[in-house]
């Protein structure tokens, strides 16, 4: 027996009491939680507003990768077929998201701000060939849209986690 | 107060069916109210509130693929759960349930079987019921089960006493070992859980461990065996264990209520089954609330409060309810 008896009985009044408390569960297909602004999630390849792309295949992306999941094969631009303002264009730009650790070292190599991580997360595929992006998937628009939390609720002088939680 | 073979016959397969039904339920209505206790949900997915949960759940289990254990002795490994299945559906056949009907010229009970001694026919096959747990642990032929079935036998074993002790007050008041009897004698006089509180928390306490639920779960304790005696066993021969236990829950519950509540008689308007069935689901609720709030207890605990905290106040409350009988008779 324990030696407080009352406390054990306690206890049912708190269990008692939470059945009427709203549950703290979010539902999460139905609902999707904010992301912060800065989460890394899936890549995004971006172009100028001219219509060329920002890479110029110079591969420091795949050199900053850790995971190593990065090909980049260039190409010399001609001026019948100039894909980027360089010198030389990625040809065939694919990222293994398989291996992709999220790390976000490529956006930080890159020169040009080609490659940025997004705030999706939701890339989960039946197959391992399907998690090879290729560079077309990664200049289109992301398919599924994620909810991001406003940027201004954590641009404040004290940082976020200071007066969170 | 006889009635022919046939409606016995008919009344015991709506029996069997709406105790599968009450299971069912009584799992979806643990998941939910455990949940809401712990600040979560419960099954909320299929089916409205996750009313169709124990469906998705039962069709799961019929479609796992049907394992052996290499070692297993087949015969009895199959065998186990089928006996803890049956002697927790056959307990119920001696509860009442109602005062019986005159349904065109027939006469229908308000019970299936009316034994003259139906409480020791729910105690005899309780502990035909441990059977199940110790073969199948015995049968699975690995350690784990094995030892997992020895603690439950000594758990089951040493609750049962102080399980049959504690309503030996009742069947002393009642002057009846027949159920029925002691639920009329309740309605003459009064409910017996006012003269015989001692002997009901003994029987609560005893229920619990019988039906090996938190906080006497030892014969499971998921977070620290595997599974106990039904280790080795998987789909829907688990699922017959599992039910086992809750129909026995419900089976207690429903001789609690027998037994202390009166059963089907109910103060305010005589609604029978229904009373029954709300004092059952009251009590079913409060097993369920107890294992929300109460953590397990430790082996050498539990032996200590069955042997020397229940069993002598079961039965000091027993011979006094003998001396006060005798004194007043």
């Amino acid at each position: 027996m324990s030696p407080q008896p009352l406390d054990s009985f306690m206890g049912f009044a708190v269990t008692f009491r939470q059945l009427f408390k709203k549950p703290v569960t979010q539902q999460y297909p139905e609902y999707k939680r904010p992301v912060y602004p800065r989460f890394r999630g899936r890549h995004r390849l971006h172009v100028h507003e001219n219509g060329l792309e920002k890479c110029v295949g110079c591969s420091l992306c795949a050199a900053a990768c850790p995971a190593d999941c990065i090909r980049v094969v260039a190409e010399e631009n001609t001026a019948e077929n100039r894909v980027s303002p360089g010198e030389r264009y990625a040809r065939i730009y694919e990222i293994n998201m398989s291996r992709c650790i999220f790390c976000g070292y490529c956006e930080l190599a890159c020169p040009f701000d080609a490659i940025t991580l997004g705030n999706e997360y939701e890339i989960s595929e039946y197959s391992r060939d399907d998690l090879i992006y290729t560079k077309d998937m990664l200049l289109a628009e992301p398919i599924k849209k994620i909810p991001v939390a406003d940027r201004e609720l954590y641009d404040t002088p004290i940082p976020y986690y200071k007066d969170h939680s | 107060m006889t009635e022919p073979w046939w409606v016995s016959l008919i009344k015991a397969a709506v029996i069997v069916n709406l105790i599968m039904v009450a299971f069912a339920y009584t799992t979806w209505l643990e998941r939910k109210l455990l949940g809401r206790m712990q600040n979560r949900y419960g099954p909320n997915r299929a089916g409205p509130y996750g009313l169709l949960q124990p469906f998705a759940d039962l069709i799961k289990l019929v479609r796992k693929e049907s394992f052996f254990p290499v070692a297993a002795q087949h015969p009895l490994y199959i065998a186990a759960p089928i006996i803890s299945m049956f002697t927790a559906l056959a307990a119920f056949a001696v509860i009442p349930f109602g005062a019986g009907w005159q349904i065109w010229h027939y006469h229908v009970n308000g019970e299936i079987a009316n034994v003259s001694i139906g409480l020791i026919l729910i105690f005899a096959l309780g502990s035909v019921g441990v059977y199940g747990a110790i073969v199948g642990g015995w049968a699975s032929h690995s350690k784990y089960s094995l030892l997992g079935a020895m603690r439950t036998c000594a758990q089951l074993v040493s609750y049962e006493v102080s399980l049959a002790l504690s309503v030996l007050g009742v069947v002393l008041m009642g002057q009846s070992l027949n159920l029925v009897d002691i639920v009329n004698k309740q309605g003459a006089t009064i409910w017996f859980v006012v003269p015989q509180i001692a002997g009901l928390l003994v029987f609560v306490f005893a229920m619990i461990a019988e039906t090996s639920r938190p906080p006497f779960d030892l014969p499971e304790a998921d977070t620290e065996l595997v599974a106990g005696y039904h280790t080795e066993y998987g789909g829907m021969r688990w699922g017959l264990f599992q039910t086992a236990e809750y129909i026995n829950m419900i089976t207690l519950s429903g001789l609690a209520v027998t037994l202390f509540f009166g059963g089907w008689h109910g103060p305010y308007a005589p609604l029978g089954p229904i009373w029954f069935l709300l004092k059952v689901f009251a009590f079913v609720s409060v097993f369920i609330w107890i294992r929300a709030s109460v953590p397990r207890l430790r082996y050498d605990q539990l032996m200590r409060f069955g042997w020397k905290v229940l069993l002598p106040v079961a039965t000091i409350n027993a011979v006094i309810t003998a001396l006060l009988v005798v004194w007043v008779s």
